[in-house]
């Protein structure tokens, strides 16, 4: 009886949760659409949430797209394909690993950093001055975040697909000798505009999962100090898991069946 | 904005009251806070809400202006059942109720200023320069002069307490909920936010309601006190009758005897 009691709670606990998500979603969403948007407010976090972001954006998709040169330019050159490497290095970034690991990098710095901040606006009693004040904290609070995310993480994603792309295009260069025009037109054939736009497609889905996520998990701290923690550490965890599991539904939608 | 001085039917409370909460229960998880709790806030008067910690004193303001649903029963202002009322509404109508928080609630990331100005951006259309001079004044009401430009953090707990006055009254609401306005202060500043509320009151010929412990401030500003214990209001009346009250438990309260039926 326990476990069943455990699994209805779990259940209960599940969909409440989702139906609070989907909640502020609607009322941000519902703001977003009636122009109610903070603009200076939207480009500070825009600043804040995605300038800020560059660095670690930038340092992670170049040592990836390294890494992915340097296992792969040695074996393709082995068996004699070493004019396709380019080709594989800028598919994987463009399609997903540009989308992703700027989603996750972000997930971690940016969704965080949203919880916690919302999460003390709850507890020193900010978040109920606003009410208090006639003010929606969708409006003021989560419509200037999910817009700063949904513009900046697409431009993070193409800054990391560029960088990925040079990066292994030094290491194909360096370690297997695939010239940098050999490289390019493998990528220039590869990839076409369409694979650009869909995974920037993919950082927009990222962007409002991060933003919502982070404004939800704040916004239902309870219990000082120790419930901030709890609601930063469930932000990341939670966006990160999220961002997987529709990275392959939109993979399956957006490129599913095609092979290039 | 709601206007309450549109309400459609005032005659549901009487003439002489603003609000009213109306046999109502209340509970946070298994924790029953109100229980069949009336509340009658007489218009331009000053109402305080005694009781010992954790009697739900905070809960009656964040009723009063819907941050909390009752359970059972109802919450008039001015003629509204706001218990019933959209969330949608209820945002627009809290702009018309002010409410002093604790520990001020200053939103950090903005100036003093800023903070005060918030309502006045957000619900009127009053130009920059009107709002500046508005923000200024009220301020200047509260006795922060030269605060405008200040970060919360850079302003001492008697201060960030009138700053939060300061924005609780910008838009002269015609209820203003205090909640613990003296709690933790030295007795000076004590006295300077009992005679600010008293000011305020007389300025905005309105009407407040006070939550608080400190007795002396109480007596100072009072025109009617209630006393809640255990989730109920066992006493209520104009503040001589209460001192007078042959009720042993406020008795043993307004004295601050460990002797008495309320255990200690």
């Amino acid at each position: 009886m326990k476990v069943l009691e455990d699994l209805g709670k779990g259940t209960t606990d599940v969909l409440e949760y989702a139906g609070g998500l989907t909640e502020l979603g609607g009322e941000t969403l519902s703001f977003i659409a009636k122009a109610r948007i903070r603009l200076r407010e939207t480009v500070i976090q825009s600043y804040l949430l995605g300038v800020q972001s560059l660095i670690i954006v930038l340092l992670t998709s170049l040592f990836t797209g390294m890494v992915f040169s340097l296992e792969s330019a040695a074996q393709a050159v082995r068996y004699g394909v070493g004019n396709l490497v380019g080709g594989a290095v800028a598919y994987t970034s463009v399609r997903e690993l540009g989308p992703m690991l700027s989603a996750v990098v972000v997930a971690g710095r940016v969704g965080a950093a949203i919880a916690a901040e919302l999460g003390s606006m709850v507890i020193t009693e900010q978040i109920e001055a606003l009410q208090s004040l006639g003010l929606a904290p969708a409006r003021f609070l989560v419509v200037p975040r999910l817009l700063a995310l949904v513009v900046m993480l697409p431009l993070l994603a193409i800054f990391a697909d560029v960088v990925s792309i040079v990066g292994g295009m030094w290491i194909a260069q360096t370690y297997a000798h695939i010239s940098y025009e050999t490289f390019l037109s493998s990528v220039r054939q590869t990839i076409g505009f369409d694979d650009v736009t869909r995974g920037l497609i993919k950082s927009v889905v990222f962007g409002i999962i991060i933003a919502l996520i982070g404004s939800y998990q704040g916004l239902r701290t309870r219990g000082g100090a120790a419930g901030v923690g709890v609601s930063t550490t469930g932000a990341v965890v939670i966006s990160i898991i999220l961002i997987f599991i529709s990275n392959f539904v939109l993979s399956y939608i957006l490129f599913g069946g095609a092979t290039g | 904005m709601t206007d309450l001085r549109e309400a459609p039917d005032p005659a549901v409370m009487g003439d002489n009251l603003i609000a009213r909460v109306d046999n109502v229960t209340m509970s946070y998880g298994e924790k029953i806070v109100l229980e069949d709790c009336t509340l009658d806030v007489v218009k331009g008067a000053i109402t305080c809400v005694i009781g010992l910690s954790g009697a739900g004193k905070s809960t009656i303001l964040r009723l009063l202006n819907g941050l909390r649903r009752p359970d059972k029963g109802h919450v008039y202002v001015k003629g509204y059942d706001i218990c019933h009322m959209p969330e949608r509404e209820l945002i627009d109508f809290r702009s018309a109720i002010g409410f002093a928080f604790q520990f001020a609630a200053l939103l950090d990331s903005m100036t003093v200023g800023e903070n005060v100005a918030l309502p006045l951006h957000e619900h009127t259309r009053m130009p920059a320069d009107e709002i500046d001079s508005t923000v200024k004044a009220t301020l200047d009401s509260v006795g922060l002069e030269g605060t405008y430009g200040m970060y919360p953090s850079e302003l001492s707990g008697g201060m960030l307490k009138r700053a939060g006055f300061a924005r609780a009254v910008v838009t002269s609401p015609d209820i203003v909920l205090y909640d613990e306005p003296t709690t933790g202060l030295d007795p000076i500043i004590t006295n300077l936010l009992t005679d600010t509320i008293k000011h305020l009151r007389n300025k905005l010929n309105g009407t407040a309601v006070v939550i608080s412990h400190d007795l002396h401030s109480i007596f100072m500003m009072a025109d009617y006190i209630a006393m809640l214990y255990e989730g109920a209001m066992i006493a209520y009346g104009p503040t001589e009758e209460i001192r007078r009250s042959s009720n042993p438990i406020v008795q043993q309260f307004l004295q601050g005897s460990e002797v008495g039926p309320i255990p200690v």
